[in-house]
């Protein structure tokens, strides 16, 4: 029992500290690959400079993270005179908090077992194995849209409560925006678990170990290109980021939901959504990117398609799928960033229209098609 | 009678999109393509050792491409003995039109040649409007402009204040025309100086 009480507050203290690196090298991640995108350098100027020494650690800016976080914690803590005292103090963790939560039950690594992995506890151990992922819920995906649902609640308590006609604005297009991409995104998603029989993340990742057709890996972007097209674009406009950032435009509604939120209140739903991206990245790279399954990979090593074999030890196993998540996520964001800093806005009522005339007849008629692709081969797909 | 309909006039060309540009996720497709690739051929760059962006890494660096003419920092051309040719006749000060030059003259009896000198000669770049009218306006050619501007920024306004050793010694010149000692030659028949 304490055996498992240690090993998951390791797994949380893992899943913490990933999500907040995340947060803050992804600010540095955007704010250089938009630089180098427009041929330019980037933000490079911050330091860290050794005590009693000349010396001063630049690092290609990332630092300039570290000196946002300092700025916003010492700025004043502007609170406008009329507002709703509660709501708008809780707006910011009601956005930042269920985005955290959503990690619980993505898997990002595949068996872990303590006793193979150090001999001396094996004894302590015995055989029990842990699979890397903090609650193995039956209901993973559901709790993934029950979860991100709730940051909508969280931009609509932020527009409201500031007691200002643009954070209302803002407010309400958040609402209207998120809650017709959510509809989106889980009807894409439908498909999948048509397809592998299970809403468990977990079951959905070991389902896409294999091979299809002897050479393809069998990820969910092979079954489902349409959808994880479809998945990607409504994540984004979830996560309020250009080319769908009506809640916040600034040139419409100065910051949108946000606007009377200063020093760190502010920074909560910066980081929120910065973490959200890593999120984003999380969730494809395990419906539709194979999680941390490397192609020909398995639990013993390497088996290539031409009966090639590498053997590789329990340890480097599980250190090469939490790798391949990690990396597979930082594409994928990678990716996001790429896309907010290619395409323009969309008017307001082009985000509703393209919502519900194009993403939803689409998804559903990818639904419809998945469905009857599965009862036709019932028995034969996985 | 009847009237034509009024047409409003149409000034642009009405965009002319296929159902291929229609269905806007190929042209994005596209879009991508194109900032993608410009990311990785400036991230190879990068990677490679070179530089891959067009940004000046001012002032740790400078751009190559600055006109010869350009006027930069202000030198004060100096005497083969190191003094500035300067003879703090308040010329400059007077035409410059930000007023930002100003000398202290000081008298110098060991240099019959060239008695008044600056004890002090400042100027405030944080006004200059780098006219080069000072250029102009020197009877002694004792102030020149270069076309590079190195070590200007500052942290606070008073570090904008050159003094005349930053002046002679950030860019040493020293006028070829005027060799040292430079006393006018007198002649002699036009009676006494």
């Amino acid at each position: 029992m304490i055996q498992d009480l240690l090993v998951y507050a390791l797994y949380i203290a893992y899943a913490i500290g990933v999500l907040m690196t995340f947060g803050t090298v992804l600010t540095w991640v955007e704010r250089k690959q938009a630089a180098v995108m427009a041929d330019r350098i980037g933000a490079n100027r911050a330091y860290v400079r050794l005590p009693f020494t000349q010396v001063k650690l630049v690092w290609w800016g990332l630092f300039h993270g570290l000196a946002d976080g300092l700025k916003m914690l010492v700025k004043e803590d502007f609170k406008p005179r009329t507002y709703d005292w509660y709501a708008y103090a809780v707006a910011p963790w009601v956005v930042f908090t269920p985005v955290l939560l959503v990690f619980a039950v993505v898997p990002f690594g595949g068996i872990l077992d303590p006793g193979r992995l150090f001999p001396s506890l094996a004894g302590w151990f015995g055989d029990r194995t842990y699979p890397l992922q903090i609650a193995r819920l039956d209901a993973g995906l559901l709790i993934v849209f029950a979860f991100s649902g709730i940051t909508i609640i969280g931009a609509m308590l932020a527009g409201w409560s500031s007691a200002n006609k643009f954070s209302m604005l803002g407010g309400l297009r958040a609402g209207s925006q998120m809650i017709s991409y959510e509809l989106v995104m889980g009807l894409t998603v439908l498909g999948l678990v048509l397809i592998y029989g299970t809403v468990d993340l977990g079951v959905m990742v070991q389902k896409q170990s294999g091979t299809v057709l002897g050479f393809l890996p069998a990820w969910g972007v092979f079954y489902q290109p349409f959808a994880a097209t479809l998945f990607l674009t409504a994540a984004i406009a979830e996560n309020k980021r250009i080319p769908f950032d009506l809640p916040e435009a600034e040139s419409e509604l100065i910051a949108g939901y946000y606007t009377e939120y200063s020093a760190m209140k502010m920074g909560l739903f910066m980081f929120a959504e910065f973490i959200e991206i890593a999120i984003i990245g999380a969730l494809f790279t395990t419906l539709f990117l194979g999680g941390y399954n490397l192609p020909y990979m398995n639990d013993s090593g390497f088996a290539f398609p031409g009966g090639h074999t590498v053997a590789m030890s329990h340890g480097w196993v599980v250190v090469t799928q939490l790798v391949v998540f990690l990396v597979k996520i930082l594409l994928v964001c990678s990716f996001q960033i790429l896309i907010r800093w290619s395409l323009p806005r969309f008017r307001y009522d082009q985000v509703l229209s393209f919502a519900w005339k194009f993403m939803l007849p689409l998804a559903l008629a990818n639904l419809v098609a998945t469905a009857v692709l599965v009862w036709s081969h019932q028995g034969s797909v996985t | 009678m009847t009237r034509p309909p009024y047409r409003r006039k149409q000034y642009w060309n009405e965009p002319e999109m296929g159902w291929y540009e229609r269905a806007y996720l190929f042209e994005i497709l596209r879009g991508l393509a194109i900032t993608g690739g410009v990311f990785l051929r400036n991230m190879g760059k990068w990677m490679t050792g070179r530089k891959g962006a067009l940004t000046t890494y001012y002032p740790e660096e400078t751009r190559a491409d600055y006109a010869a003419g350009n006027r930069g920092k202000h030198v004060l051309t100096q005497r083969p003995d190191g003094s500035p040719q300067c003879v703090a006749c308040n010329m400059c000060a007077t035409v410059c039109p930000a007023k930002v030059i100003e000398i202290d003259a000081a008298f110098d009896p060991d240099d019959p040649a060239h008695p008044k000198y600056p004890s002090r000669f400042e100027i405030d770049y944080s006004r200059c409007v780098f006219c080069g009218l000072c250029v102009e306006a020197c009877p002694e050619d004792a102030i020149r402009m270069v076309k590079e501007v190195p070590n200007l920024p500052s942290l606070d306004r008073h570090g904008m204040w050159l003094g005349k050793d930053e002046l002679l010694t950030w860019h040493p010149l020293s006028d070829v025309a005027k060799p040292y000692p430079g006393a006018p030659a007198r002649d002699k028949s036009r009676g006494p100086a």
